[in-house]
This record gives C-alpha cells, structure tokens and sequence, in this order.
C-alpha cells in the first residue's frame, strides 16, 4: 500500500498506533545528513582548539580538511588505488569462500540434525578463540602472502556466517514444511523452494555481519605482513607520525565497509522484496 | 469410502511416561462427505487430523484412503491450518501456484487456475500482494484457494476460522459452505464450536475428552444452504451441546 494513503494495512495500522507517525523519508535524509554535518563540525572544532591553544602538537589531530586533502593528493597520485584495490580484493576473495563455506556447511547442518551433531561440536570449540590467536599460526603455515591474508577472512568470518545460516534454518516454523509437503513438495523442493526462501533474510544478515567482520579482520593481517593496502597506509603512517595518511585510511576502511553493508542491504531488499511489502 | 481410519491409537511420550492421546478411533467417511471433528480442547481431535495428514504416525491402527494406507502427507490431501501458514514470500497468486509449480504445471496453465480459485475466494484483485498485507480473513482464504488449488479430493482444516472474529468466521463459513456445493470435496474439519459443525457437517463426530475417543455421530438432515435461526437447526444445536457438555464436565472435575 502506498504511504501517505488514507487506507492502511492493518499491520501498518498497528505500527502506526503503536510508534506514532513513520517520520517522512525526506526528512529522516536531512536529520541523517545534519548527523554527518555535526560530527565534522565538532572535529574541525576539536582540531582548530588545538591548534589555535596549542594544547599539544597539532600533527596529532589534523582537522577532516587536512585528512580529506590527503587522501585526495594520494588519489591524484595514484598510489591510493593500489592500496585500495589490494584491500578490497583480499575482502572480496576472502569473504566470498568464507560465505560459501558457511553456506554450504550451515544449510545441512541447519536442516539434518545428524549433520548438524557432526559440524556444531568442532565449531563450538573453535569459535570462542579469538581470530587474532590464530593469525601467527596462518602466518606460519602459509607464510606471509595473499593466501594468509585471504585465508584468515575466510576463518575470521566463517563462525558468525556459519551460525547465523544454522539459525536461520532451525527458526523456520515447521507448519511452513508440513504446508508445504501437503502441497506435494518432494525433499529437494522442499530444500529450495521453502527452506532456502524462509531461511534466506536471516542468512543475509549474517552476511553482512560477516562483510563488517571482514573490514575488521584485515587491517590486523594488513599491519602485519603487507607492502600494500589501507591496513599498510596506516601502520607505515605510524612509523612516521603520518596522521592525515592513518585517519584517511582509516576513514576510507569505514566508507568502505559501509559500502559494503549497503551493498548486501540492497540484495537483502531486491529478494526479501515481501517483507517491506507493508 | 473415501477415508477409512482403522482402530487408530496414539499416545505420547514426554519425560519417559506414555500419554494416551487417541484410543481406539473408527471412522469410515464417504466421498464427498463433510465431517466435523468435535470436541474440548485437548480430546486428540487434532491429532487425529495430524494422523490422517500423514504428519504423524499411528501408535497402532491405519488410515487409508481410497484404500491406500497413508505413509506420509501428499498432495492428495490438502491442509488447511488455523495459523494460515502462508508462504510470506510469495504474492498471494504464488502461494495459489505452489502445488502447480511443484508438479510442473506450465506458468499459463498455472495463472488460469490460481484466477478460478481467486475468484471462488473473492481475492482477484489483491493477487500481487503478499501475506503481511492482508488480513486474517483474507488470509485464510488465501489458504484455502492454495488447497484447493492443487487439485485434491481430500481438504483436511484443523480449527480453520478459530483464529477470526465472529463476523468473518460466519462470513467464512458461509463461503466454505458455497464453495463446497461446487467442488465436492471429502472434507474432515476440526472445530470446537457446535454451530459451526452444524452448519458445516454432513455428519458431527463428537469425541470424547482426554483420551479421544469417539462419542456419537449426529448425521445432520438440514438443507444444503443452512438457517443458522431454523427451530431444526437449533435442536441439532441444543441436543449436541448436551453431549459436548458432559465431557466439558469430566475436564473440569
């Protein structure tokens, strides 16, 4: 149903009675815009105190301006994209066989619980060790190359996706199969054509949970064994009190994982279209 | 006959102690018949649709039908559940195709039949909706059009409109007992109100409180379209309450 139209659906109706009005699209934009506004302004603000005071050394917290010409300056150069790409592209190959295995292994493991006595336990025991605990010991066993730094996403967020995909599985109202098998619907369509589309909106959560994770993960491997990335730029910036060149990597990190939440948020709406039908 | 449950028991185990829910059940429904399934909560008369479903199995005892013992549900007996159970990701013209698409039907053939049923339930116009946009009753006919879609002789409908209001529970009813009257299916309903059952049923199978057991059956000789305020439709209602009432009784003592 349309918004703003005199007849509301009657969940719709229910929300409305119960939060009050939806705050039209248009303005929710401008508060979430002022939002970004303030934040630069009180660090611009924070930046001039201390420059004008001189409450300490003013390298140590450039203002967004000086940050932003940075990143810019290494953009025109060119060194910027290199470093980018490499992050980028260990997030993509590590993410990507992280899901897979996670989709593969949870699926079954969500719907036969033999499947799942098997997998869980070796999970369970895995999981609660820190990911950072084990990057020394990837370092050591495939060295300090792409693969490692690849690698180690895909470990970092196997357990997280893996979880989630399992919990997706288990939650689905088991009247959903049993309408389904009355209909005549065989174990393979029941697979694909219920279970998959019911367990789909959770298991893409989990996803972007894992793309955050991702983001997280790899400055750590970055800063360890790297001549490339945004991980680098900010290490290296370290050694040599590069400040504008940490910030503007740290905040290329944000915009970039950022992106990638909103990347899985459109899939998510593109495929669970029905639950923003309301 | 259509259905035939054969000294059908079933009882269940939780926390190592056996729970009688069903003994003994006999019941021989004929093609085309309407059953109502009555009881109080608890009697087992869910069960016994559950069972006959092929959702659950039989302690001892078989279901057959059309002479076949029942393995399993199958898509020649249609269920029709009191939480609705629609697919919420399919338009409610997708949820009508499921059976179809799971057979393979050709999507043409598929619209042409899904728009009959649409039609039958009065929900044409809202085709492309999906489920979280309608109401309750409209859901239900959702439901059902998807049952009846799909081409079964069997329509099983455990508490159908006990979720509904007043007004469209007699609404429903109504439809049901028109819809009915075209399609002539074997229909088993389980319900715990009296007027429904007599406005429903072929016949009444009362059961009897925990352990199920079956009580009477009232064979109900009204007319095909039913005066809810007729004096024969108010004795039926009255004689079958008393029978009701005294296994409400037994719950409560």
């Amino acid at each position: 149903m349309a918004r703003g139209s005199v007849l509301l659906s009657v969940p719709e109706m229910m929300e409305w009675g119960l939060r009050g009005p939806a705050v039209p699209r248009r303005r929710a934009l401008r508060l979430r815009v002022l939002s970004i506004v303030l934040f630069l302004g009180a660090w611009s603000l924070a930046a001039g105190i201390v420059q004008a005071a001189g409450l300490f050394n003013p390298i140590f917290l450039p203002g967004p301006w000086l940050v932003l010409g940075k990143v810019l300056a290494m953009a025109v150069q060119g060194e910027l994209w290199a470093h980018v790409g490499a992050t980028l592209g260990r997030v993509a190959i590590g993410f990507s066989t992280g899901a897979a295995l996670a989709l593969l292994l949870g699926l079954p493991a969500g719907h036969v619980r033999a499947v799942r006595n098997l997998v869980e336990p070796v999970v369970e025991l895995l999981r609660p060790i820190p990911p950072l605990a084990v990057l020394p010991l990837f370092i050591v066993w495939i060295g300090i190359g792409e693969s490692a730094k690849a690698g180690f996403i895909t470990y970092a967020t196997f357990f997280p996706m893996f979880l989630t995909t399992v919990h997706a599985v288990r939650q689905i109202d088991p009247l959903l199969i049993r309408a389904a098998q009355s209909l005549g619907a065989r174990p393979r369509q029941l697979f694909f054509r219920v279970i998959l589309p019911a367990a789909l909106p959770e298991i893409l959560t989990g996803l972007r949970l894992g793309v955050a994770l991702s983001f997280f993960v790899i400055v750590i491997s970055e800063f360890i064994a790297a001549e490339q990335g945004l991980g680098f730029l900010i290490n290296d910036g370290r050694s040599f009190f590069l400040v504008p060149q940490m910030l503007g990597a740290a905040v290329l990190l944000g915009v970039l994982g950022y992106a990638g939440n909103a990347l899985v948020r459109l899939v998510e709406r593109r495929v669970a279209r029905w639950q923003q039908a309301v | 006959m259509k259905i035939q449950v054969q000294r059908v028991s079933k009882s269940f185990t939780a926390d190592g102690r056996r729970t009688p829910a069903l003994v003994d059940i006999d019941l021989d429904v004929a093609d085309r018949e309407l059953i109502c399934l009555l009881g109080p909560s608890g009697c087992g008369k869910s069960t016994l649709l559950n069972i006959v479903a092929g959702f659950l199995e039989p302690t001892s005892g078989t279901i057959l039908v059309d002479g076949r013992p029942v393995t399993g549900p199958g898509a020649d007996r249609g269920v029709v559940f009191q939480e609705y159970v629609l697919f919420p990701w399919l338009t409610v013209q997708g949820n009508v195709e499921f059976g179809l698409t799971l057979k393979g039907v050709p999507a043409d053939e598929r619209r042409r039949i899904a728009r009959r049923y649409l039609e039958l339930v009065g929900l044409v116009q809202h085709a492309q909706k999906f489920p979280v946009q309608l109401s309750g009753g409209m859901k239900q006919r959702v439901a059902i059009a998807r049952a009846l879609a799909n081409a079964p002789s069997i329509i099983l409908m455990d508490e159908p409109f006990g979720a509904l209001d007043a007004q469209t529970r007699e609404i429903l009813q109504e439809e049901l007992g028109r819809i009915q009257r075209v399609e002539h299916k074997t229909i088993l309903f389980v319900t715990h109100s009296i007027r429904e059952a007599v406005y429903l049923a072929d016949r009444v199978v009362v059961m009897t409180s925990a352990p199920g057991r079956i009580k009477q059956i009232f064979a109900i000789k009204l007319p095909e379209t039913r005066d809810r305020f007729a004096p024969e439709f108010t004795q039926y209602e009255s004689e079958i309450t008393r029978v009701v009432k005294e296994e409400v009784a037994k719950v409560h003592e």
